[in-house]
């Protein structure tokens, strides 16, 4: 055991009934550092959380957390997690507050630790308004941070995010992000899960990108980004008719490649930097062209399963449809 | 959401060098505090009383009125043998409620958490029976209460009176853990409620809640005589009526610790393999 693992898994093997959820996975998270497992549905990612987080027994294999083995040392490894995922939520008929002091009287908080403690978690996650309504009446995103601020009363060093955002808006999205940076911050480790190779990459100091129960890479997001390629910017003349200009204008501001019409109207080229953003916008705007959609993006799950496999991660979803049904 | 401030709140406890708690009645204290929890429930959720409240004065008006001077010559006279009866009979079925409750939970998010904490294994479900204690004191008391109304009256004491809805209340909870059993080992809350039903049906019939059990057919007596129902219905029947207690109380008592030693290791062990 390397001293500064708090998160290690050797061989994690899964399976349920026909369906082989984890083959063989290996995962390592340093102290203090964000792991993102990225996959599709089925990819075996809430699989592999289970069986860190001690829902769930592996069939081969071992992990450990903070050095406790999760089959073995089960009750240690529970004193050290937060797990948060679509399936360990909260109780819809407790409002808010009975349910953290709930978790905090099972914590061992003692009441008046309880009551301090969720006043705190309700107060950072802005649902202090809330505070006194059942769960089952907060939308999609108090919901979210309901979860989360439930599995944060112990303190935990360990937490897992099972698909933090997974539903949630963009701008929503975004608060989560400052959430789990400033878990970080505060010395925790973090695994979390996502299909989203940009809140990996915002995120995660380091990816695991698993598929079929069988890790198929294992990256920091710019090694990876250099192998699935880095971001796309894609421009919609308003006037179809300047296509030729922008894609001349844009071929020179990418990486070298020409740009391309990927769909009806609209042109792409991969970039380099983010500096290509500005430089396009001045130069456009020096052409006297206008755009209706100008933007900047990181290659999608499906691209980069497709270039990590050499297919998309659609294409077998009957498995992932089993694995979540098991 | 945009107020969210960068830092987490300060309080970390340092929970991973803690050794695992020595507190003495963990499993007591946390089961306790999960019971709060259903209570909460039951609270917020009166209309889940329904079963419990109306089901006593549907029987008691219909029997009473009914049957009472056939099968007893008067109604008053019927309605001081039937109560205690009715009691016992809304007491069994009011248990196949925590079944059906549980098979619906245990589904949800919030047993993964409680799984996932440093908590025993069976405090949710040692904490959904205790929680369920006021459902069997609001039957106890909502029947009591419309049997007064209807003339019933209590020819014992008072001590005896609320000995006999202890007993009730008691065989109720360890009754509990048939259905929460049931709940693990089933799929759908109707197969919880239809099984439950097929089970407690026959042991409050097959009894003497509505007639003296010596007025049945021999081979039925000898079901009659073993089945928890008389025992229960007859303890109550001689606290509140004054009818002999014979042994019954203890029978009462020996079939209640018959289905916790069953039941409770059989639940907790489906409980901790489903998974």
């Amino acid at each position: 055991m390397t001293a500064d693992l708090v998160i290690e898994a050797e061989g994690l093997v899964k399976t349920f009934g026909k369906t082989r959820a984890l083959q063989g996975v290996d995962l390592a998270v340093p102290r203090g550092t964000v792991l993102g497992v990225l996959g599709p549905n089925g990819a075996g990612k809430t699989t592999a959380v289970r069986i860190l987080s001690t829902l769930l027994a592996p069939d081969g294999g071992t992990a450990r957390i903070g050095g406790f083995d999760v089959v073995r040392d089960a009750e240690r490894v529970r004193q050290t997690i937060g797990l948060t995922g679509q399936y360990a939520s909260v109780d819809e008929d407790l409002t808010g507050r009975q349910n953290l002091e709930l978790f905090g009287t099972l914590l061992e908080l003692g009441r008046n630790g309880s009551r301090r403690r969720a006043a705190e978690l309700l107060e950072w996650f802005d649902l202090t308004a809330a505070a006194d309504r059942p769960a089952k009446t907060y939308s999609g995103g108090m919901r979210r941070r309901l979860d989360l601020a439930a599995s944060l009363v112990g303190s935990p060093n360990v937490i897992f995010l099972d698909e933090p955002t997974t539903g949630l808006d963009p701008a929503k999205r975004e608060d989560m992000w400052d959430v789990v940076r400033s878990l970080v911050t505060n010395g925790s480790t973090v695994l979390l899960t996502t299909q989203y190779l940009e809140e990996a990459d915002a995120l995660a100091d380091a990816i695991t990108v698993i598929d079929h129960g069988r890790v198929i890479a294992y990256d920091t997001p710019e090694g990876l980004k250099r192998v699935v390629g880095g971001q796309t910017l894609e421009v919609r003349p308003s006037d179809p008719a300047h296509l030729g200009r922008v894609a001349a204008i844009l071929s020179e501001v990418g990486s070298g490649a020409q740009a391309d019409e990927i769909r009806k109207g609209v042109l792409a080229v991969p970039v380099t930097d983010d500096e290509a953003l500005t430089e396009s916008v001045a130069r456009l705007a020096a052409a006297g062209i206008a755009v209706t959609e100008l933007s900047l993006h990181l290659p999608s799950l499906d691209e980069v399963f497709f270039t990590l496999t050499g297919r998309t991660a659609a294409e077998d979803d009957t498995t992932g449809l089993k694995e979540i049904a098991a | 959401m945009s107020t969210l401030v960068s830092t987490p709140p300060t309080t970390r406890t340092v929970l991973s060098t803690a050794v695992p708690n020595p507190r003495p009645l963990r499993l007591v204290r946390h089961s306790l505090a999960l019971a709060k929890r259903s209570l909460i429930k039951t609270w917020r959720t009166p209309e889940a009383l329904i079963d419990v409240t109306l089901q006593p004065v549907l029987f008691l008006v219909i029997f009473v009125y009914v049957f009472g001077g056939a099968v007893a010559g008067s109604t008053h006279d019927y309605l001081q043998f039937l109560l205690p009866g009715i009691l016992a009979q809304t007491i069994a079925t009011g248990v196949i409620a925590i079944g059906v409750n549980l098979n619906t939970d245990i589904a949800k998010g919030i047993f993964d958490r409680f799984r996932s904490l440093p908590i025993p294994r069976s405090a949710p479900l040692v904490g959904a029976v205790l929680g369920d204690v006021v459902r069997y004191v609001i039957v106890t008391v909502s029947t009591l209460a419309i049997g007064y109304l209807m003339g019933f009256r209590i020819d014992t004491d008072p001590l005896r009176a609320i000995a006999g809805c202890l007993l009730a209340v008691l065989f109720a909870l360890c009754l509990s853990w048939l259905p929460v059993y049931v709940s693990m080992k089933v799929r759908t809350p109707g197969a919880v409620q239809g099984l439950m039903f097929a089970l407690i049906m026959p042991l409050t019939f097959a009894s003497n809640v509505f007639v003296s059990a010596d007025t049945l057919p021999g081979w039925m007596q000898a079901f009659v005589d073993v089945n928890p129902m008389t025992h229960l219905v007859a303890a109550v029947r001689g606290l509140f009526v004054g009818t002999p207690l014979g042994s019954h109380v203890w029978w009462t008592l020996a079939w209640c610790a018959g289905f916790v030693a069953v039941f409770m290791p059989l639940a907790l062990r489906a409980y901790r393999k489903k998974i």
